[in-house]
């Protein structure tokens, strides 16, 4: 088995649901949702606001898009509460493309994520990106049919997520800025936790263990998962500030999965040459002929122009539940 | 016979890695001394005695892997002389010769067309409507299998040499065609390698005529 299945199912539990029943139909199970997600790897999930932008995506290769009503600069810049989609743009590029279709929810809204799943999107993405409906709770992924991904800063707020129910995790990043160096710094922080987790597995070392599943504020047994496979338990993406092909490659050599794009395509002068650049960069990572070819397809006159991440009215990255 | 086998993962988008360590538990498990290799393009495929076709999305595989139109031949004339090939899900797609989706009609998508089969995507629907489901797969054994669906193709229309492997509730999930495997679930997350297995049985015949 490759798919991690720690920590356990807490829906089929409740449920009984015996193996011996050998006609039955499992839907939703821990081994379903985070096959999904295991089933993107290698691969880049677009943003993108209508149809003609999903069949741009699909075409020059994106393995799924995620459609949302104002892509994240424009978040920024018109300020106000930003809310999940509307139902009328999912169904039209439902019907416009054959790769699977993701779509945002605010964070703890369960309302916002019941209606997406009923929908039919293959994926929610309860994101930072959109305003905040709960400032205390998450919602509680394990309810649901279809897999969640979650963002994440650091190591202990992936395993959060992921003992929430979520199914896959990508870095926050600074969404919507064209600077790819938040999402840089979460992928080397989460690398290095787990780093420190693996080396203390190895040595067998319990106290270490629990006294860091004590600072991730998770289960013992999530972090002694992460000890024995080296890496989360669920597949990890790079998001927020991707602008360039070279910026896919740098996060994917750095361990991530694939690479989620947000502004940088749809933002840019070019897009269609640019999403087919960003996927070659993508699944030709370290080969650096491939990668060049790849950034000659972009021009940099044409890339998004970006913000200073230091400078920002707001940080995405900092706003939701602290736990 | 203590010959070493190589076995290439293609490797441009979808659960590669899963792929990989099923070939080599199967290899362990039957005792075979081998090697598998991730493959993105075609440079190695001389050295290869199988080939897996990962799950992932078939449009982004197909996409990527034709940008060179001469890759394409090289590879559909290694299977057509006999290369053995495991196609899972996405696999399975691509090498068919005819794939369509109920919603969008023709997903005019770039096909291998060596599988003598029409393939129809998301013929469960999509996401919400994944599953696992035990199965009766008489060709690797009595013990039942367990198929896991991710928004799954079914096989639709078939032609005179594809043997039927595995059905569930009358829909094709599964078929031979001389070298060719082909399931519409994922027998690399399955925990059972059998699948893997069958195509190992056909790369150790493939080597010694090679090699004859």
């Amino acid at each position: 088995m490759t798919i991690s299945l720690i920590p356990s199912d807490r829906k089929l539990k409740d449920e009984s649901i015996s193996p011996e029943d050998q006609n039955k139909r499992i839907k939703g199970s821990i081994l379903v949702k985070r096959g999904f997600a295991h089933m993107q790897k290698h691969g880049v999930i677009m943003d993108v606001t209508n149809v003609e932008q999903a069949q741009i995506a699909e075409d020059s290769g994106a393995v799924a898009v995620m459609v949302l009503d104002k892509l994240p600069f424009d978040v920024r810049k018109a300020g106000g509460v930003a809310r999940t989609a509307g139902v009328k743009i999912i169904q039209d590029i439902m019907d416009a493309v054959s790769i699977p279709i993701m779509a945002k929810c605010r964070i703890g809204h369960i309302s916002e994520a019941q209606m997406l799943e009923t929908c039919g999107v293959d994926m929610i993405d309860e994101s930072e990106v959109l305003t905040p409906a709960d400032e205390v709770n998450h919602v509680w992924k394990w309810d649901f049919t279809t897999p969640f991904v979650n963002g994440a800063k650091n190591l202990g707020e992936a395993l959060r997520r992921v003992e929430e129910g979520s199914s896959m995790i990508r870095t926050k990043g600074e969404p919507g800025t064209g600077n790819v160096a938040e999402a840089v710094n979460h992928i080397k922080i989460l690398n290095r936790e787990v780093r420190s987790v693996r080396s203390a597995y190895i040595d067998n070392d319990n106290q270490e263990l629990i006294r860091l599943s004590r600072e991730f504020k998770v289960s013992l047994e999530l972090v002694n998962e992460v000890g024995r496979l080296g890496r989360i338990p669920v597949v990890n993406f790079a998001a927020g500030g991707i602008t360039t092909p070279s910026d896919a490659s740098f996060l994917m050599r750095l361990g991530c999965d694939g690479v989620f794009v947000g502004s940088g395509i749809f933002k840019s002068e070019d897009p269609a040459l640019r999403a087919r650049a960003i996927v070659l960069a993508t699944t030709f990572y370290d080969d650096s002929k491939v990668l060049l070819e790849a950034q000659k397809m972009v021009d940099e006159k044409n890339s998004l122009l970006g913000l200073d991440t230091k400078n920002l009215d707001l940080r995405m990255q900092e706003r939701g539940p602290q736990i | 016979m203590n010959k070493s086998i190589t076995i290439g993962i293609l490797s441009i988008q979808g659960d590669v890695e899963e792929n990989v360590s099923a070939v080599q538990q199967s290899m362990d498990e039957l005792n075979i001394e081998g090697n598998v290799i991730p493959i993105k393009d075609m440079s190695k495929i001389d050295m290869l005695d199988g080939l897996v076709i990962p799950g992932g999305e078939s449009t982004v595989i197909g996409t990527l892997l034709f940008l060179d139109e001469s890759q394409k031949e090289i590879l559909r004339n290694k299977i057509l002389n006999g290369l053995p090939v495991l196609g899972t899900c996405a696999g399975l797609i691509f090498l068919s010769k005819r794939a369509y989706d109920k919603r969008l009609g023709d997903t005019k998508q770039h096909l291998l067309e060596l599988l003598d089969v029409t393939v129809e995507r998301n013929a469960f629907g999509r996401q919400y409507e994944s599953f696992e489901n035990q199965l009766s797969v008489p060709a690797i054994g009595d013990d039942l299998f367990k198929g896991v669906f991710i928004r799954g193709p079914v096989i639709t229309e078939t032609g005179n040499d594809v043997e039927v492997l595995c059905r569930l509730e009358e829909k094709i999930v599964a078929v031979q065609q001389k070298n060719i495997l082909a399931t519409s679930f994922h027998p690399e997350l399955a925990d059972d390698y059998r699948f893997h297995k069958k195509l190992i049985e056909l790369c150790l015949s493939y080597n010694e005529s090679k090699s004859m």
